[in-house]
């Protein structure tokens, strides 16, 4: 399809012959069609959100609740794997005296880096204003905030004595004894409880407008309550607005440097120790670089099914699926470039047991992982590079798919090659996990996908208020004409000039 | 409110707003359908002279803190407040923690030196990461909780709820809204005022 000129809209049926979607991913600056697209006005958006959220239990739709019960299923797994090792000890994991981080570490990792990419999206694409993220961030942060519960669990399990995990905080106790503050390890608890409390806090501050709509939408007595109670009395004044614009905007620039820090002190965790496969100065951006990638690929995940069964393709548009699967492929690249130059390093710097455990990741034992990590990471991204690949649901979805399986495998070569043959030959052993470590493996994806579900079905999934000012009748019309793009860019009129240097009472 | 439910009409609030109109008003709204013409509103009434009017609408207005004259906001004044205490806080808290050694401090407070490997007791760089979350987290705080305060909320109960067409701020309408305690407010000549805006509808609400 041509480039679809701005004040056209395109009604999908129309616009859309053969049944396939309207691309609107062109980016020539002369015509970018719209962000919404259809015959969407401010109510009908509001009408669509809410429709997801508000109707009566009964009209659910039914694969709702087959995912629901599928992810209860999984859950309860994780319920039964926590239990037993509560009961038992940690042994009932695969870990062994060499191989002392095993699947517990991997998935902590693997889930803290999939809520990178919520932030991303909510920060970062705020601040480089692309307003394209108004459809998919309200998600993508419910998803960082689901992830990082999931990566919490592991930690928590791994220090052995659960009942005890209060001792990394610094309060005041009878033994005399506090945190060690040099450790990369309580740097680790500091940045992941920061980070799970200012990402909820984001989300929850975003959400209030969106959740006074539901109150004033709410049939019965118990959503007008809960909802009621959630927007804190929202009502929509310009005064209010100014200052959460405000505040918005303040707490994107603080989420952007803390989002790029939990990676890296994640990476820290690894780097800072003496290990040949840890001890590497490329760790932070690379693991910044491998969380927003696996990120990306997680929402990816969800968009796809959730539009498809919400009824939100006007809104997650084909353009919105594209430019992440063009974030998904930058990333991977640069993810790639830093296989490469591990290799590359290991090489150089002579180092015998550092080349020693890069040549043990290709050609070990655990080859095949390395295999699975570079085919998913580094070979199905590529397809990306064409368009016709990216606009293509069925490949994004594939691609996601191998990109969700090879960030958790890059976890698993990082930590398991690295551990299982050290310096000592007489030490070498080798992991494999247990049906313990599956289960909490499953059972996370079930609390994860059950927490997800209750939000789609509960909560406003996509952000109403942001998505309404990147559509045209946000815009104030000067003397007929639009001045912007449809894409909440707001072209400067005469009139806003003048009034720039107006003095405020 | 009360006459509203013995006597339903088809607007049966706003009915009973004008039948007490004489009861102590708290403001009178113009509903307007879109962004510009709300937005040409306000800026008439401002030239009016009107003080304490507001505009509610369901999505943040590009401009309009000049229409309705709105004063910046102290909030980033508050962030970096709350960043400095946090990160002050954090420097003390990672010294305390491992660097102090005080006699006479009780048990609970005394602090713990590690000495691991001969580094330094204390040293800057090693306690970044710690100073650097505080800072973010106090900053964040300090950042929503400014925000919520300023704007008074969560607020309980607000006038303006008692009308039900307002319940459509949230989702597609735009309210101009002139409160009563204005210099300017008179039930009858502001109601003629806002009929020239040409609103959808107009609607005095008690406190």
């Amino acid at each position: 399809m041509a480039t679809l000129n701005p004040g056209i809209t395109i009604p999908r049926d129309t616009a859309a012959p053969g049944g396939r979607e309207p691309d609107n991913s062109s980016d020539d600056p002369r015509g970018r069609a719209p962000l919404v697209l259809g015959d969407n006005d401010f109510s009908s958006v509001t009408d669509k959100v809410t429709a997801i959220a508000l109707k009566p239990m009964n009209q659910t739709p039914k694969a709702w609740y087959v995912a629901f019960a599928i992810s209860l299923a999984m859950l309860s797994l994780l319920g039964v794997t926590v239990a037993y090792l509560l009961t038992t000890g940690v042994g009932v994991w695969g870990n062994n005296n060499r191989v002392a981080w095993g699947f517990d570490i991997i998935n902590f990792v693997f889930w803290v880096g999939i809520g990178h990419a919520g932030t991303l999206i909510s920060a970062i694409l705020f601040l480089f204003r692309q307003n394209w993220r108004t459809s998919i961030n309200r998600f993508a942060e419910a998803m960082t905030i689901f992830a990082v519960t999931c990566a919490g669990i592991y930690p928590a399990l791994h220090i052995g004595r659960v009942w005890l995990a209060y001792w990394m905080l610094p309060y005041f106790n009878q033994m005399g004894m506090w945190p060690q503050a040099r450790s990369p390890l309580l740097w680790d608890v500091f940045a992941v409880t920061t980070y799970a409390t200012v990402s909820a806090l984001f989300w929850y501050v975003g959400m209030v407008p969106d959740l006074a709509t539901f109150r004033d939408r709410a049939k019965n007595r118990i959503g007008k309550l809960i909802y009621g109670l959630a927007a804190l009395g929202w009502n929509g004044s310009s005064r209010h607005w100014m200052r959460f614009e405000r505040a918005y905007l303040l707490l994107a620039a603080l989420a952007t440097p803390l989002v790029l820090s939990v990676h890296s002190v994640v990476s820290f965790d690894f780097a800072i120790s003496q290990l040949p496969g840890w001890h590497t100065t490329i760790f932070p951006p690379y693991f910044v670089a491998g969380a927003v990638f696996g990120g990306f690929a997680m929402v990816i995940t969800l968009a796809i099914p959730a539009r498809q069964f919400f009824g939100l393709k006007d809104m997650i548009t084909i353009r919105h699926l594209e430019n992440m699967a063009k974030i998904m492929l930058g990333t991977g690249l640069i993810v790639a470039f830093a296989y490469v130059s591990e290799f590359f390093v290991a090489w150089y710097s002579g180092h015998h047991f550092e080349q020693f455990v890069f040549a043990n990741r290709v050609v070990g034992p655990y080859a095949w992982a390395f295999g699975v990590m570079f085919f998913c990471n580094v070979i199905a991204p590529q397809a990306l590079w064409f368009k016709a690949m990216r606009t293509n649901i069925w490949v994004l979805l594939a691609v996601a798919m191998c990109v969700n399986v090879g960030m958790w495998f890059e976890r698993f070569v990082i930590i398991v090659t690295s551990l299982h043959r050290d310096f000592l030959p007489a030490n070498w052993t080798m992991y494999a996990p247990t049906w313990v470590d599956m289960g909490m493996l499953i059972g996370s994806f079930g609390l994860f996908f059950t927490m997800f579900l209750l939000f789609c079905r509960f909560l406003p999934m996509v952000a109403m208020a942001e998505v309404k000012t990147v559509m045209p009748q946000s815009h104030v019309e000067h003397h007929g004409d639009y001045a912007g793009d449809y894409h909440g860019d707001y072209g400067q009129t005469d009139d806003e000039s003048a009034n720039d240097k107006e003095d405020q009472p | 409110m009360q006459d509203a439910a013995s006597h339903p009409t088809p607007h049966g609030q706003a009915t009973a707003a004008t039948e007490q109109a004489s009861a102590a008003p708290f403001a009178m709204l113009a509903e307007f359908a879109d962004v510009t013409s709300v937005v040409n509103a306000a800026r008439k009434t401002r030239e009016q002279g009107y003080v304490h009017f507001d505009v509610h609408s369901p999505l943040p207005i590009h401009g309009i803190d000049r229409a309705v004259g709105i004063r910046p906001t102290i909030l980033p004044w508050l962030t970096l407040a709350g960043g400095l205490a946090g990160f002050f806080g954090g420097l003390f808290l990672v010294w305390w923690m491992n660097a102090t050694m005080f006699s006479g401090v009780t048990t609970s407070l005394q602090g713990y030196p590690y000495l691991i490997s001969g580094k330094p007791i204390f040293s800057l760089q090693a306690n970044i990461p710690i100073i650097f979350e505080t800072t973010i987290l106090l900053a964040a705080f300090a950042t929503v909780f400014g925000m919520f305060a300023l704007n008074r909320l969560p607020m309980l109960y607000h006038p303006l709820f008692k009308s039900s067409r307002f319940s459509r701020v949230t989702s597609d309408r735009f309210f101009l809204v002139i409160e009563a305690d204005d210099p300017k407010y008179d039930s009858r000549w502001t109601r003629e005022f806002l009929e020239k805006l040409d609103p959808l509808s107009i609607e005095e609400v008690d406190d």
